[in-house]
């Protein structure tokens, strides 16, 4: 275990992409299979099961400590974490054996099954057998690590994309290959570990889907001219929806999600609408909300469903959908992402063509003759409910994740608004004891009302001032939350809108973060309210 | 309760007392200063008089105003100023740093400054002082802060400076240039290489020389010709050179900052240094819990970072504690801001 808290060391320690590969790869060296299965399966952001409730970790590190509930509050306010929190707060313990990963994890994972009294006894057994965390020591890291894997927190900075890399460096096998292989859902075993990287490993099973392909952003303010010829590349709308992978084998449908979520009984419509396409058959597209007639619905009626494990009959008639499809990744049982999109896209045309359901539709191409044609198309984007254009070269082959220059993303410039900050809350992890998660408000006559939370968007130096404005013009403090004194100003994008009766201004809004802080202006010249109204889509 | 009045007050300026009309680290300069170290958020610039403990003549004089009157006392000498008797005992901060003893009327009152119980060989040790009223900081005061031996945190610094000597870097080591500084220095081992200084460092150093503290050979890195290889050497600097211009010269660096507050990941990684040493000055939670134990006042005054968190703490305990923070909440809490390192100095 030490040596992977040593590697959760190297990576928390670094930003730079070469020191995190060899820091992975260099673990990967020296651990056995199943150590690298798990450290696998962490790295690449899965999580136990919760084991323990934390309310109860909780409780039991402040009595461990001889501390009051009250004193582990104030505690974790400053330290910004609950892992490393609890590893702080419980003195010392003295650590008898250096367990392996895998053995710590078959230690653990049997806690979820006591009873509440062994629990205690387990979790305190390893307090006792583990030094404190003080500083960034690789012994006294071991107890925060086995902390961030109990409250299953284990975040540390690195893609599933480095890992693969990483397990490529270190096997030698292309990472195209190690990434599909960790698509979908395995156990993490020394057995899995070691088909992981075997040179003539099997191929992938009959639910695995591919790495996705992801798109860049076109700088709004450059627009797409750089990209060079229009004549190169297809457009189609980008549309507001849950992206999926829809899989079509051994007479089985599969629908992932981006998350590599497997889907099941969510899209009961589109499961039926697929027994129409043949076997060895994988779409890559986007699950909208749509009526029959093709019309594409808001995101938020999409919502509606996503918040939803089983569909019952109201909603399914309510909202309808479909799954656009946009590419095709499988064919006939053959794995065709090196195929051109071109090729790719009349395969899927053909496939498509023969099948009419209003639950699968092939995603059409926007016609344009130029660059400015589809400039003047993309305007129209928030009437369709589309979020602006995808543009995608015809030449490029399937990539596997964002790399760049072969799909671009096109957006429309997001709405904005002048709002006033009116609530701070100290943020977590780096922004611990800083306060940077903000409330905003518009007015409404002569009262200010919240409108939304942002916490991305200003720079080290704007969070240290507003940090400092905060303690200075606090009136008023909620549990951890601040009132002060509505003085600042900053512009507030935010990617779209819905009525809500559960906001006191009867609006959401989605995605909101900060633009820039107007210096320029003061509260009163901030936003009304009704400026934010008008932007609400008609019912 | 008796009132400690006559002794001692809050005011706006500082902690004052009445009966010998002096302040103790006033906030703004006053006729007449005892001061408890020679930080410049205690020694504050600009007074008439000041009264300190003997060892931080050296850097007294360099650090405040020329025209001063100064006058000095060895830890346990006494003198009486308007009948309070006032003497200075060990508080471990760093050098000639003190707890002020105030007596009148059979009635004590310590004010302990900054304090730590742990090693240092750069100054003499904490030692308790029973008394009635004792005023601490609380700058650490959460169960959080729990420090390491000292020695094994020398330890770690010396082998990260040998495992990057070995990778052809120079190491910069950041730490306050009065205390924090020469308390690392003493630790280095000067067999692995060359310890460089920057300017604000290297005056400590001559101050801490002066008083009699051995320290380590180090040479001010504007001594040398700036073209020089410093692979492989060490130069301890202040914080606020990281990431200025003046560390080009030093060409692959790797970075550290030594300070408390490298305790906390979140602060680690706000100070974007390659590594984070935990080494505080200040008293951590058990020790400050076992400083009031043994000095056993009727009252405990908190001050300084986690104040209300403490007085809270030792009221449930038992203890009768108030917080004295007489500066703005938005001063005091820059304590807490700064945990990004400016931990005792905040010049």
């Amino acid at each position: 275990m030490i040596r992977f808290a040593e590697l959760y060391n190297r990576l928390d320690s670094t930003t730079k992409t070469n020191e995190k590969i060899a820091a992975m790869v260099a673990y990967y060296a020296a651990a056995d299979s199943a150590d690298a299965a798990w450290a696998t399966y962490f790295l690449s952001g899965n999580k136990l099961r919760r084991l323990v409730p934390t309310k109860l970790l909780r409780q039991w590190a402040a009595e461990e400590a001889g501390i009051p509930d009250w004193l582990f509050d104030e505690s974790y306010h400053a330290v910004g974490d609950l892992a490393e929190t609890l590893a702080m707060v419980v003195p010392p313990g003295k650590m008898e054996a250096d367990l392996s990963l895998a053995t710590w994890v078959e230690e653990l994972l049997p806690i979820r099954e006591l009873d509440e009294d062994k629990q205690r006894d387990a979790i305190l057994d390893i307090w006792r057998k583990t030094p404190i965390s003080i500083g960034p020591t690789n012994a006294a890291s071991m107890r925060f690590v086995v902390m961030k894997l109990i409250t299953g927190a284990f975040r540390v900075g690195v893609s599933k994309r480095l890992v693969t890399r990483a397990i490529a460096k270190q096997c030698g096998l292309s990472p195209d290959v190690i990434s599909h292989r960790l698509m979908g859902n395995w156990e993490p075993t020394s057995k899995f570990y070691e088909t992981l990287i075997d040179p003539d490993g099997p191929d992938a099973s009959a639910s695995q889907p591919y790495p996705f392909c992801l798109a860049h952003p076109i700088d709004l303010e450059a627009g797409p001219e750089p990209l060079g010829d229009s004549t190169e590349y297809f457009a189609e709308w980008k549309w507001d929806g849950i992206r999926g992978q829809l899989i079509r084998r051994e007479g089985q449908t599969f629908i992932w999600s981006r998350g590599e979520e497997l889907m099941e009984n969510r899209w009961p419509e589109i499961e039926s609408a697929a027994e129409n396409i043949p076997d060895g058959c994988v779409l890559d597209g986007e699950i909208l909300a749509s009526l029959p007639d093709g019309e594409v619905l808001p995101f938020a009626q999409l919502q509606r469903r996503i918040a939803r494990k089983k569909v019952g009959k109201k909603l399914l008639s309510e909202v309808p959908v479909v799954f656009r499809a946009f590419d095709l990744l499988e064919h006939e049982g053959a794995d065709i992402r090196s195929e051109t999109l071109e090729s790719r896209r009349s395969k899927l045309e053909s496939l498509l063509g023969e099948i009419t359901h209003p639950n699968l539709r092939i995603c059409d191409l926007v016609a344009g003759d130029s660059w400015d044609a589809w400039a003047t198309i993309r305007e129209t984007s928030r009437a369709k409910n589309a979020e602006g254009l995808m543009l995608k070269r015809k030449d490029g082959l399937y990539d596997v994740g964002r790399v760049r220059g072969t799909w671009w993303k096109w957006k429309i410039a997001p709405h904005t608004i002048d709002a006033v900050l009116i609530y701070a809350q100290k943020g977590h992890g780096k922004r611990a004891s800083l306060f940077t998660d903000y409330t905003f408000a518009l007015w409404d006559g002569d009262t200010l009302v919240p409108i939304a939370k942002a916490y991305s968007g200003l720079d080290d130096k704007e969070i240290r001032k507003v940090d400092q404005f905060v303690r200075k013009n606090t009136n008023d403090t909620f549990g951890p939350v601040r009132s002060v004194t509505p003085e600042l100003v900053m512009e507030i994008a935010f990617e779209g809108l819905q009525r809500s009766t559960r906001h006191k201004s009867g609006i959401a809004t989605r995605f909101p973060r900060i633009v820039r802080w107007r210096h320029d202006k003061q509260a009163k010249d901030a936003n009304q309210l009704s400026d934010l109204l008008d932007l609400l889509p008609p019912d | 309760m008796p009132a400690f009045h006559q002794i001692l007050e809050t005011t706006p300026r500082g902690l004052y007392c009445p009966a010998g009309d002096f302040y103790v680290d006033p906030h703004y300069p006053v006729d007449r200063a005892v001061v408890t170290h020679a930080h410049t958020d205690h020694a504050r610039w600009g007074c008439k008089r000041y009264l300190a403990a003997a060892r931080s003549e050296h850097l007294l004089r360099m650090r405040m105003n020329d025209d001063a009157e100064f006058q000095f006392l060895d830890y346990g000498e006494a003198i009486t100023i308007g009948g309070v008797r006032v003497s200075f005992h060990p508080a471990g901060h760093m050098l000639g740093s003190a707890q002020v003893r105030l007596e009148l009327a059979g009635k004590v009152a310590v004010v302990g400054g900054d304090y730590k119980l742990g090693t240092d060989s750069t100054c003499h040790p904490w030692e308790p002082v029973p008394c009635h009223l004792f005023v601490t900081e609380t700058t650490f005061g959460l169960p959080v802060y729990r420090w390491e031996p000292q020695q094994q945190t020398i330890d770690a610094i010396n082998d990260w400076w040998r495992v990057e000597r070995d990778a052809g870097k120079c190491c910069v080591l950041y730490g306050y240039a009065v205390g924090k500084s020469q308390r690392l220095i003493a630790g280095l081992d000067p067999s692995l290489g060359t310890i460089y200084t920057h300017g604000a460092v290297e005056k400590g150093n001559e101050a801490y020389r002066k008083t009699g503290v051995e320290l380590p050979e180090t040479t001010f890195v504007g001594s040398v010709d700036r073209k020089q290889d410093w692979s492989g050497s060490i130069v301890v600097a202040v914080p606020s050179a990281h990431h200025t211009p003046w560390m080009r010269k030093f060409g692959n660096v790797s970075t550290a900052m030594a300070s408390g507050w490298m305790a906390v990941r979140g602060a680690r990684r706000r100070r974007s240094v390659d590594r984070g040493f935990v080494m505080s000055d200040h008293v951590d939670w058990p020790t400050l819990l076992e400083a009031v134990e043994l000095c056993d006042p009727e009252i405990v005054w908190a001050t300084h970072g986690y104040s209300s968190v403490v007085a809270r703490y030792l009221q449930e305990q038992g203890r009768n504690a108030e917080v004295i923070d007489s500066r703005s909440r938005a001063d005091s809490e820059s304590d807490e801001t700064d945990s990004a390192g400016n931990e005792e100095d905040p010049e």
